[in-house]
């Protein structure tokens, strides 16, 4: 699934970084827990959570995840949006929850990881 | 010859957490390593820089970028660990509730550096502090 889609899907609106990027999501995970999110191998997925601090964006750069989704409106602070344009990840926002943002992907395709 | 790199982390500061690992995955990708090798050297790397964020006061990283493999020992002044054996165990964890706060501490750090590491050895003095070692293979 593209950007574009997922956030019309999800009406999302873009936080940071590029969501034209050409990219196929196919996978989500949908956690709070970074020590879990560390323990993924998968590639090209994306991540949808509740959590928003500076560990989040370090945690799915170094877990290679390009497309993350903020649940709830989450507001995202400064360094977490300049990190996240710095490492090219996609820093997604919706009004969702978690559950109804991963339900609506799912139900549109996106397959879950386990 | 192989090139090293020396970082510094903070106990306790969890904006700086990371920034070690993030300038380990730059130099891991100018280096032209496979991405697949780069997740698992960063995660372990990574991993380890919050163990000592979240357990520590202070600690230094080594990184070494050999031709055919990475290593890093990640030294740090500390309470130690009491039973190596046990905070190898998935899910013992003794975090704060501050770093389970932030989405950690769920005693999965160091069995996901095992995971992501061809060799690991782990020495620790309590009261003093804890020295991890290891190795991935590109």
């Amino acid at each position: 699934m593209k950007i574009a889609e997922i956030i019309m899907l999800t009406e999302a609106s873009v936080i940071a970084g590029d969501p034209g990027k050409q990219i196929n999501i196919e996978k989500a995970f949908s956690c709070d827990l970074m020590s879990d999110v560390l323990t993924l191998d998968d590639h090209n997925i994306m991540l949808i959570t509740g959590l928003a601090n500076v560990q989040l964006i370090r945690t799915v750069e170094m877990a290679d995840i390009p497309v993350v989704l903020l649940a709830r409106n989450k507001s995202a602070t400064e360094e977490m949006i300049q990190l996240a344009e710095e490492n090219d990840i996609v820093l997604l926002g919706t009004a969702f929850s978690v559950f109804r943002a991963s339900g609506v992907l799912y139900e549109n395709g996106i397959k879950p990881l386990y | 010859m192989a090139l090293k790199l020396e970082f510094n982390i903070v106990g306790g500061d969890f904006n700086l957490a990371g920034k070690a690992s993030s300038k380990i995955k730059k130099k891991l990708v100018q280096l032209n390593i496979d991405p697949k090798m780069i997740k698992r050297i960063v995660v372990a790397t990574y991993e380890a820089e919050l163990n000592v964020v979240a357990h520590a006061y202070s600690g230094i990283l080594n990184a070494c970028f050999d031709p055919l493999f990475f290593t890093a020992t990640v030294t740090d002044k500390g309470p130690g660990i009491e039973d190596i054996d046990k905070a190898m165990e998935a899910g013992f964890s003794t975090a704060s509730g501050i770093v389970r706060e932030m989405g950690f501490g769920a005693g999965m750090g160091l069995p996901n550096i095992k995971k992501n590491t061809d060799e690991l050895k782990i020495e620790s003095v309590v009261g003093k502090g804890t020295t991890l070692f290891f190795k991935i293979y590109y």
